[in-house]
């Protein structure tokens, strides 16, 4: 047998799902800790000047979030080409590359969030 | 059959994919499984009915269909307990071509089997010893939990993602590789794991279940597949996929 | 006609919600990232967007996320620990856990908001 016995297709497709899992499970955590964050923000008031006075100027937050973001952005647009690819006819090189756009989006406007509110 | 009180309706999948459901009155009898209603209908009613059975006992499998929308072995399946108020409704086992009526063409359900390298590659000749395969060993475990599948089709015909992907090999073609995954004796490897793996393989499942949920024989095929999940990507990240 | 069918099961059920829960997530998302991004204007557009959130039907979508939230996770985490740690006979009660979780997530996040 040939040294490297896998399709570069279903390669691929198995690093895709490494990182689903991956980052789900980075996520598992991040969500643990963004639950209680929003509950206790809930309780402790959420005007802008309440939320900026409790987030900006954090760099600890800033990292955890960009970590999330992160994490996000890998996750979320595997999960829906996953979900379209079954549930619809559309597959290849144009689903790849929304796929990506929707997760360069979500980088941006993640980045752009975390900026804004930790910064 | 002695004089029973009721008849039971039978609605029975007639033709190929695109053929239509067909009407009989089935006199009900005791202990009455749903085979014993198809084989009557064939008897008495209308000779030119086509569906399978070998053992009907329970062993062999063949007599799989979708009984009122669950894939089940007809020989097993008990007629009080499914029919309820609206009677029965037969049809050939789902996600594979159909012959004719209750019938369906496996070839494809075996080909998955093939693919998915469910084949024994065997490492030793006829001048070795035995090989000593003790029972308790956690891959003989893993091993033994399935290798009684006979190959009926219920839990192909249940799982969703069959559907979907006509691509994906499906449970009991991976449960099979994982038993042989398991097995110290084969020599399968890395080209297994390989044949496993994407989205034709165990990477397509998403734990559903219905698999687990419907298998006669109470096998678990998303454990396998889970396991065939975790080896393939310890082979990918050693490099050896 | 037996209830249900080929798809009433739990582990199935957890499967759609699962699927449905990381959909609607998807969808939310980039909505609530540009909402957050308006901080990045200042605090003045923050409060702007912020007030719009005070109507109670805003409150009620804010639950329904935490639960969807909840549910994925719960879901999610079900999922890794099946497919890591292999078969245990918990895995029903894992499922019945994650659906408690969601509830307990989105009823206290309910409490909180003062209703």
């Amino acid at each position: 047998m040939s040294s490297r016995p896998l399709t570069d297709a279903a390669r691929g497709e198995l690093r895709l799902w490494l990182a689903q899992r991956a980052s789900a499970a980075v996520l598992a955590a991040c969500v643990i800790v963004h639950l209680a964050l929003i509950i206790y923000a809930v309780r402790s008031g959420l005007t802008a000047a309440a939320i900026l006075g409790r987030t900006q100027g954090s760099l600890i937050w800033l990292g955890f979030y960009l970590v999330f973001v992160a994490a996000v952005a890998l996750h979320a647009p595997i999960g829906v080409r996953q979900i379209v690819r079954e549930m619809t006819g559309w597959r290849g090189r144009s689903l790849d590359a929304a796929a990506a756009v929707f997760a360069a989006a979500l980088a941006l406007l993640g980045v752009r969030a975390v900026w804004g509110l930790f910064a | 059959m002695s004089g029973a009180a009721s008849t039971l309706s039978v609605k029975v999948w007639r033709g190929r994919e695109d053929g239509a459901f067909q009407d009989f009155a089935v006199p009900q009898a005791q202990n009455q499984t749903v085979l014993d209603v198809v084989t009557w209908i064939q008897r008495h009613l209308d000779p030119t009915l086509a569906y399978r059975f070998a053992c009907r006992v329970g062993m062999c499998g063949s007599c799989a269909m979708t009984v009122n929308g669950r894939p089940r072995w007809t020989c097993r399946t008990q007629v009080a307990a499914v029919a309820g108020d609206g009677g029965l409704s037969l049809a050939p086992l789902a996600n594979l071509p159909v012959i004719k009526d209750l019938a369906t063409d496996m070839t494809a359900f075996f080909d998955k089997w093939q693919r998915a390298g469910g084949r024994f590659r065997p490492t030793g000749t006829r001048a070795d010893e035995f090989a000593t395969v003790p029972p308790a060993t956690p891959g003989r475990r893993a091993a033994d939990a399935g290798i009684e599948c006979i190959g009926c089709g219920v839990c192909h015909a249940a799982c969703d993602i069959v559907r979907w992907n006509p691509d994906y090999l499906g449970p009991a073609a991976l449960n099979r590789a994982w038993t042989l995954v398991n097995d110290v004796r084969d020599a399968g490897g890395e080209a297994r794991l390989a044949a496993v793996a994407g989205d034709a393989g165990c990477h397509a499942c998403h734990s559903t279940e219905s698999c687990r949920e419907h298998c006669p024989k109470h096998i678990n095929p998303t454990a396998a597949i889970a396991g065939l999940k975790r080896a393939t990507t310890l082979a990918l990240l050693k490099g050896r996929l | 006609m037996t209830l249900g069918g080929p798809r009433a099961h739990a582990s199935y059920g957890a499967f759609v919600v699962h699927r449905l829960s990381g959909l609607a997530l998807a969808v939310f998302l980039p909505l609530h990232f540009w909402a957050l991004g308006t901080a990045i204007e200042g605090a003045a557009t923050l409060d702007g967007f912020l007030k719009w959130t005070d109507q109670p039907l805003v409150k009620l979508a804010e639950i329904g996320l935490v639960v969807l939230l909840a549910a994925h996770f719960a879901g999610g985490v079900r999922l890794l620990a099946l497919e890591l740690l292999g078969w245990r006979a918990w895995q029903k009660t894992a499922v019945a856990a994650s659906a408690g979780f969601s509830l307990a997530a989105g009823l206290l996040f309910l409490l909180n908001l003062g209703f």
